[in-house]
């Protein structure tokens, strides 16, 4: 899934629930409609976390997820893209 | 009824009939619209323990993500969240007592199980620290930012002898039917 276009990167490598999506939020805030956010994520429950609020959330559409390794730490990415 | 009600005897439809039909319609499914709860979570902080209130700040920041309206109401032990210190002036001897005894501010939260005198709070505390999760008084604080709705109950305040002065700014003083007012058009609501 390399072929995802982003706008913006938002890190949040270390952080716990619920900070990954409290501060994807924030920052969707400052993007304008159509464009898209990647957030790093070293959490886990992460994954399912961004399913559920692309389930309720009416401003966005998760694009895309995947899982990569960085030196022998998983790294959990999350597209999301602002839709209204 | 079906639509075959709507026919005159010759087999023609009735108009008039039909359209009233239609208003009666139109009628109740805004009744309907109007009685759907809305994107919101209502709760209530009953409880004084750390670990609960956590749980409570935990299920408010992510709702509020999430883009729910988020409505606390704090009650009975829950107050103990939102001192920020004691007072004893003007207390009755009951009132004074309270205070010494309960958490001065959320610093001084007990946790439901092992607390043994503090220990096992400051613990839970130092192992939410290695594992990079957010304090409860940063919860707290993001709760705040993202617009969550905090209540103080008037009448816990009045029984346990808390003075607005002890208590955080922005709050909101309320009763039950207010917190009524917001969980009755909520789709979520927790008992904390």
């Amino acid at each position: 899934m390399n072929e995802v276009h982003y706008d913006e990167t938002l890190d949040t490598k270390g952080l716990n629930c619920p900070m990954p999506v409290v501060k994807a939020r924030k920052k969707i805030g400052e993007l304008t409609e159509g464009q898209v956010l990647r957030i790093i994520s070293t959490d886990r429950g992460s994954i399912k976390d961004f399913q559920g609020w692309a389930k309720v959330g009416k401003n966005i559409e998760l694009l895309g997820q995947e899982t990569v390794d960085e030196d022998g730490t998983e790294l959990y990415l999350h597209f999301i893209q602002k839709t209204s | 009824m079906s639509v075959s009600d709507v026919k005159t005897p010759s087999g023609k439809l009735d108009m008039n009939e039909l359209l009233e039909r239609l208003s009666t319609v139109e009628q109740r499914l805004e009744n309907l619209e109007e009685s759907q709860p809305d994107d919101m979570v209502a709760m209530i902080v009953f409880s004084g323990d750390l670990d609960r209130v956590l749980a409570a700040f935990v299920i408010a920041t992510g709702a509020a993500a999430l883009g729910q309206e988020v409505s606390m109401f704090f009650t009975f032990w829950g107050l103990g969240v939102l001192k920020k210190e004691s007072n004893l002036a003007g207390k009755g001897l009951f009132e004074k007592m309270m205070s010494v005894m309960s958490p001065s501010n959320s610093t001084q939260l007990p946790v439901s199980k092992m607390n043994y005198f503090g220990v096992g709070a400051k613990m839970l505390r130092q192992m939410m620290k290695d594992n990079n999760v957010s304090s409860l008084e940063e919860m707290i604080d993001l709760a705040r930012e993202l617009g969550v709705k905090m209540m103080a109950c008037e009448m816990s305040k009045d029984v346990m002898g808390i003075q607005d002065e002890e208590l955080v700014g922005g709050l909101e003083s309320a009763g039950v039917a207010a917190f009524l007012g917001d969980s009755l058009r909520s789709r979520t609501n927790l008992f904390i």
